[in-house]
């Protein structure tokens, strides 16, 4: 019966499946096929034979993966790099954004805000090409300075020591003030009574900070936090690519560029795609698992 | 009423201020550096003499990036895929975002749920791009364009917009013998001028700034975008050790450093001159996306 009128609906709505119709198959053939082409990882895929006439090889990638000296330098840099972006480029836009809320000068809150904003459209390759001449050893503003102060120039981008906090440090110039914005909405919506009472309560400016701004800050910083945490290794190949070279690699190579290196350049494709399983899977254990820690300390979760 | 601030109170505003403006110029100064550098003479650079004031005015930089044929042809692919890739991810997020909007839509739910999949559970790069190979799409701009037709994210804000339609117009249209692709294209989509612009300006800076598709997916010269051009350009330019810079730098008395310079101007100007504009639409779109339905 039920399913008698169900489908009288959609005979009568048939226009509508119509128009979805390229829409369902962008999603099926673009996202779901390779989904389901990473059986790959489990063959020696041949590009003459496909993925049906490739032999199968069990787990031997991913016990590959693991006996690889290499693998773990790069799963240790690519842990690293996320941590340290969390630590400081999730952080540094709630810190912004409270001290952009304390602003009462409206056009110079603006002006701020308008600068800040603006490095969050620029490539990651114009980022870096900015980078590369602020840092460079000769001729960069930077080692203008140090050598002013009388010290050595140092070639940042030529050294191993340096790679990480440059991947993370260009993440924060870039995005930290447009992180602001859904913080500075946020501050927005709270209830201006909320002060009034604080105030004839007597309390300062740190104490309503404490206890009323932050926690209702709270929410919107669990989200974005579980957010970040479903993105955790999903790091992005720009932003590292751009920065690699030869002499920083050590250091600096990821996840995402190693794939594209050793998959694409050298023809590795099963191989990386049991690298690309390993990491999304880890992603995924780490939402769910931060999602359930949030739900039980906060009762903010995303799902 | 009022109250009169406390001396410590005013002092925390400018200290605080003072923190904000110091933070500002970090944003601003690496561009004065880049701008100075790119109007500067080979040898003012090389000693790092060059600041934020352009050293020894010269104009040979800018000459060299426009006298580069490549460079314009590059430009020109990044504005064609961004012109023909925005329209195209318009229609194609628009004509899905519209049924599923629909309560009459049965199924919708199943099919939300498959494209939020695809956010958290991501295609892996090798798969998809053995895909786009056996497509036939290798070397050939479809391949920027086709394969990031719909992004998730901006499909769900446009849903979200469209489920604020009221179902009373919807309804009266098809009483008045409106078809569905009518409605989409003569009443929704007009009633949602915002949206559109909003989420047309995301898929152009998109578009504009593609790089890694490009890297993976063009081999032939001819048909690089510009960011890949341009990367091209910054890094077999930064190589200090490179033999070949000597020659390059006295025969055309520029610099490499200068070249570069110059080039990242040029190729950040567009943005630049629109930024107010997608400044604005921006917000407005990442607000709209981050509200729940």
């Amino acid at each position: 019966m039920m399913l008698k009128q169900n489908l009288r609906t959609m005979w009568k709505f048939k226009a509508l499946y119509l128009i979805a119709l390229p829409g369902i198959a962008y999603f099926i053939l673009f996202k779901y096929v390779p989904l389901m082409g990473s059986v790959i990882a489990f063959q020696n895929y041949n590009i003459f034979h496909g993925v049906t006439g490739s032999s199968w090889v069990g787990l031997a990638h991913f016990e590959k993966m693991f006996s690889y000296p290499e693998f773990i330098r790069i799963l240790k840099n690519t842990l690293l790099i996320n941590l340290y972006d969390i630590l400081f480029a999730f952080t540094a836009p709630i810190v912004l954004a409270l001290m952009l809320n304390e602003v009462r000068k409206v056009v110079a809150k603006r002006l701020i805000q308008t600068i800040v904003y603006m490095p969050h459209f620029l490539s990651w390759v114009i980022i870096s090409g900015i980078f590369i001449g602020v840092l460079s050893p000769s001729s960069g503003l930077i080692n203008n300075f140090i050598q002013s102060l009388g010290y050595e120039p140092i070639y940042f981008l030529g050294d191993d020591s340096y790679i990480r906090s440059i991947i993370v440090g260009s993440g924060i110039w870039r995005d930290t003030g447009w992180g602001t914005i859904i913080y500075l909405a946020a501050l927005a919506g709270i209830n201006p009574a909320l002060y009034e009472a604080a105030d004839v309560d007597g309390a300062n400016h740190w104490q309503k900070m404490w206890n009323i701004t932050l926690p209702c800050l709270l929410p919107t910083i669990t989200i974005l936090f579980l957010l970040q945490i479903g993105n955790f290794l999903d790091f992005g190949f720009e932003r590292v690519y751009v920065f690699l070279n030869p002499l920083n690699r050590v250091n600096g190579e990821i996840f995402d560029t190693y794939i594209y290196q050793v998959g694409l350049l050298q023809n590795q494709f099963s191989y990386t795609t049991a690298i690309g399983i390993f990491k999304s899977i880890v992603g995924l254990v780490l939402l769910v698992g931060a999602n359930w820690l949030s739900r039980r300390a906060t009762g903010n979760s995303l799902y | 009423m009022p109250l009169k601030e406390s001396p410590s109170r005013k002092a925390f505003l400018k200290i605080n201020l003072g923190i904000l403006i110091i933070f500002s110029l970090i944003m601003l100064l690496p561009f004065l550096h880049v701008l100075a550098q790119s109007f500067s003479s080979s040898g003012a650079i090389d000693r790092g003499e060059v600041i934020f004031w352009p050293v020894e005015l010269t104009f040979a930089n800018y000459n060299y990036v426009f006298q580069d044929m490549s460079i314009w042809r590059a430009f020109g692919v990044t504005v064609f895929i961004t012109i023909v890739g925005t329209i195209f991810n318009l229609i194609a997020t628009a004509t899905l975002a519209y049924p599923l909007s629909r309560q009459e839509f049965i199924g919708r739910k199943f099919l939300l749920f498959m494209v939020l999949f695809t956010m958290i559970f991501s295609a892996p790069l090798i798969p998809t791009y053995l895909l786009v190979q056996k497509l036939g799409m290798l070397n050939s701009l479809s391949a920027l364009i086709i394969p990031t037709a719909i992004s998730a994210f901006n499909f769900f804000v446009m849903r979200s917009f469209f489920l604020n339609i009221p179902q009373e117009l919807i309804d009266s249209s098809r009483i008045d013998g409106c078809g569905e692709l009518r409605i989409l294209f003569q009443i929704v989509l007009p009633l949602s001028k915002p949206a559109l612009a909003t989420l047309g300006i995301f898929y152009a800076v998109f578009h504009w700034n593609t790089y890694f598709n490009a890297l993976m997916y063009i081999e032939n010269r001819r048909l690089y975008p510009l960011q890949v051009k341009l990367r091209e350009m910054i890094v077999d330019d930064s190589l200090v050790a490179d033999p070949t810079s000597d020659v390059f730098t006295t025969m055309l008395s520029t610099s490499p450093e200068g070249i570069k310079m110059a080039t990242i101007i040029v190729a950040t100007i567009p943005i630049l001159m629109v930024y107010p504009f997608l400044q604005r639409f921006f917000i407005k779109g990442f607000l709209l996306g981050s509200m729940k339905d």
